[in-house]
């Protein structure tokens, strides 16, 4: 394979919220990256600050409560928290794109479908004549897969499913050409077949477009489906990063692996499901030493002291975890040091 | 043999449309329409189907939470659907309900212990020495502790509201609880701690369950039967073994292909719908999936298919397995 070039990468990055109760890091020092074309997923359950990381990479954290206080992200080498509001406006839509989860919240019910995509073309695109613009916006919702696409310019959100809808939200974000595309739970409204539709399309898009995608679930099966490499997430971290092979048949992390065991298999019946004891800490209730230890089965006496570091236990495969101390060596020493 | 402990026959709910200035009934949205189904004593029958199936309408029925169009709910020997109302609210002492939303089914304002207790004066049943003390053992069953009893529910993480809906449940000993949805709203983690909780309740009280739920692993892991609903029909109804093991309704067969695996190396041939689900107001006619279905015959847009035994205890709606229609 080709080795293809790192397009995004976060650094250290640390996006805090400013309340009433004190300064509470909802992403605490959390480091990856994207390459050209490759489909990346972040996991985790809800809290975790999956979330709040991609709102980070886009500029969109609301402001105040939310500040990012630590770290970079570097598109193309340029460092996005430097840039201002202007220049970010730019950035958005045409180098980095966004999805969210609720098709029907994020389209303007009183606006036609076409009306919306083509602001979201004229906005980007200065200089085309209306007819350019219209013809783009066609051609959008064809390569979506929606039929009858001249007719659906007149239509309004209302008059769409919920899965047409995710494909309207699709055709918006790539009027552009982005080079990454950020998917922020894209399926979880949606039903079973029509997540399936909407997963085929965006991998056949990924393919076709060479757009990398940054896909965020809390859904083990649509990561193991769709992704090439994973990012696993826990209170604000990240806990453990691999190709989906090594994540899924070979989790370190004792999150990882009990968030594996959790999920009841369709192909047979387990009979009786692995439960990871407790709850997730609460934001601004984080322990000393590494988070999950109050929940972990191979606690011992170093974990609730001191913070773990993210070790390479093997070629692309990072653990946030001591039992991993010896086996590899701690690739960001600074982050425990700092957090 | 285990006797059914609940008989579902034929059961209706059309729910009309007005439109107009005059509001004018102008059609139905047909949301459950001829259902017929029963529950073991003991047993978990498990309902999955899209949004818009008729699943959760289904069970509300069953407790005429929602008063049925047409049909039979025979319950333990007594037919629920001809009873009066004091009866019937009566009889709801052996059904109770567990419900998705642990956020907005418990009342904001009452402590877990009021929460707990109004069953059992609903019922009448016990003094109040006697209700506390079942307040407090409840909340141990169900993994909490006597403490939490003066709490608020704002107090809780999902999942321990999700125990204090199944522990309000259980208050007045039902026999029957319909689940709707249960832990679709939960954390992974979270859903695995129910999800036994209520496997263990199950064993310890001698519990029937009807599960409803749209993740069909979830349903898999609970279920002894499980049926599948598409546009307010059943499509298709076996023992879980058989249905995932062997799924005869093509609309079956595409659900079970389009739920994503948590393996990267599961290999199977996914079969993916066209289109969307056809509105429950203006349905197709025969056989609703036929929009869909790849395997659509003549019969199919004109006739509806019936729920039919195709292998002892697996029933399936669909013309592909009936001969007659078929030649």
């Amino acid at each position: 394979m080709t080795k293809r070039e790192i397009i995004l990468e976060v650094k250290d990055l640390q996006t805090s919220f400013f309340t009433d109760d004190g300064v509470i890091p909802s992403v605490d020092y959390v480091d990856f990256h994207v390459k050209e074309g490759e489909i990346l997923g972040i996991v985790g359950e809800s809290g975790c600050g999956k979330s709040v990381t991609s709102l980070s990479i886009m500029g969109l954290v609301p402001s105040p409560p939310g500040k990012i206080t630590n770290g970079q992200i570097l598109f193309r080498g340029k460092d996005l928290t430097k840039f201002s509001e202007k220049e970010m406006r730019k950035v958005r839509g045409n180098d980095i794109a966004m999805i969210f989860q609720e098709p029907m919240t994020s389209l303007n019910p009183l606006f036609t479908i076409g009306n919306q995509l083509m602001e979201a073309i004229t906005l980007h695109k200065k200089g085309w004549s209306r007819k350019q613009v219209k013809a783009r916006a066609i051609e959008m919702l064809k390569l979506v897969g929606l039929p009858r696409a001249e007719e659906l310019m007149k239509d309004y959100p209302h008059q769409l499913s919920g899965g047409m809808r995710q494909r309207v939200m699709i055709a918006m974000a790539l009027v552009c050409d982005p080079k990454v595309l950020i998917a922020d739970e894209p399926t979880t409204a949606l039903d079973v077949t029509i997540q399936a539709q909407i997963l085929k399309l965006m991998r056949e898009l990924n393919e076709r477009l060479h757009t990398a995608v940054i896909l965020i679930t809390h859904d083990l099966g649509v990561v193991a489906e769709t992704c090439e490499r994973v990012v696993v997430m826990y209170a604000g971290k990240v806990v453990e990063e691999g190709t989906v092979d090594t994540i899924f048949n070979n989790p370190q992390h004792p999150y990882t692996k009990g968030l594996i065991a959790s999920v009841p298999d369709m192909r047979f019946k387990k009979q009786r499901l692995y439960s990871i004891p407790g709850n997730v800490p609460k934001p601004g209730t984080i322990p000393n030493g590494c988070r999950f230890a109050a929940r972990c089965e191979s606690v011992f006496g170093r974990c609730t002291v001191e913070n773990p570091s993210l070790y390479e236990t093997s070629d692309n495969h990072k653990t946030r975890c001591f039992l991993y101390d010896e086996k590899g060596v701690g690739v960001n020493d600074k982050t425990a040091a700092t957090s | 043999m285990t006797k059914p402990l609940l008989q579902v026959e034929g059961l209706k709910k059309y729910f009309p449309i007005h439109s107009g200035v005059l509001a004018k009934q102008s059609g139905y949205v047909k949301a459950v329409d001829d259902v017929s189904f029963h529950v073991n004593e003991g047993e978990t029958l498990g309902i999955v189907g899209e949004s818009g199936c008729g699943k959760s309408t289904t069970g509300r029925m069953l407790m005429r939470l929602l008063e049925p169009t047409e049909g039979k709910v025979t319950f333990d020997g007594k037919e629920l659907t001809s009873i009066s109302n004091s009866e019937m609210r009566k009889a709801r002492r052996e059904i109770q309900m567990v419900f998705q939303d642990p956020y907005a089914s418990l009342n904001p304002r009452h402590t877990v212990e009021k929460i707990l207790m109004e069953p059992l004066k609903v019922h009448n049943i016990g003094d109040a020495k006697s209700r506390k003390k079942k307040v407090y053992d409840f909340l141990e069953i169900v993994g909490l502790s006597s403490y939490h009893a003066k709490r608020y529910p704002h107090q809780f993480s999902g999942g321990q509201r999700q125990r204090i809906g199944i522990a309000r449940a259980l208050m007045t000993n039902p026999k029957l609880i319909i689940a709707d949805e249960p832990v679709s709203a939960l954390d992974v983690s979270i859903q695995a701690q129910v999800l036994n909780l209520m496997q263990d309740l199950q064993k310890e009280l001698k519990l029937t369950y009807i599960f409803i739920a749209h993740d069909l692993g979830v349903v898999r892991h609970i279920s002894d039967r499980v049926g599948v609903m598409y546009l307010g029909r059943m499509a298709e109804l076996a023992t879980s073994e058989s249905l995932y093991a062997e799924p005869f309704h093509p609309y079956t067969k595409a659900l079970l292909s389009a739920v994503p695996v948590p393996d990267p190396g599961h290999q199977r041939e996914q079969i993916i719908l066209e289109g969307d689900i056809p509105s429950p107001s203006n349905p197709p006619t025969g056989c609703t999936f036929h929009t869909r279905c790849p395997y659509k015959m003549k019969a199919c847009t004109s006739v509806v298919p019936k729920l039919e035994e195709v292998k002892p205890g697996h029933f399936v709606a669909c013309h592909l397995y009936n001969e007659l229609v078929q030649h």
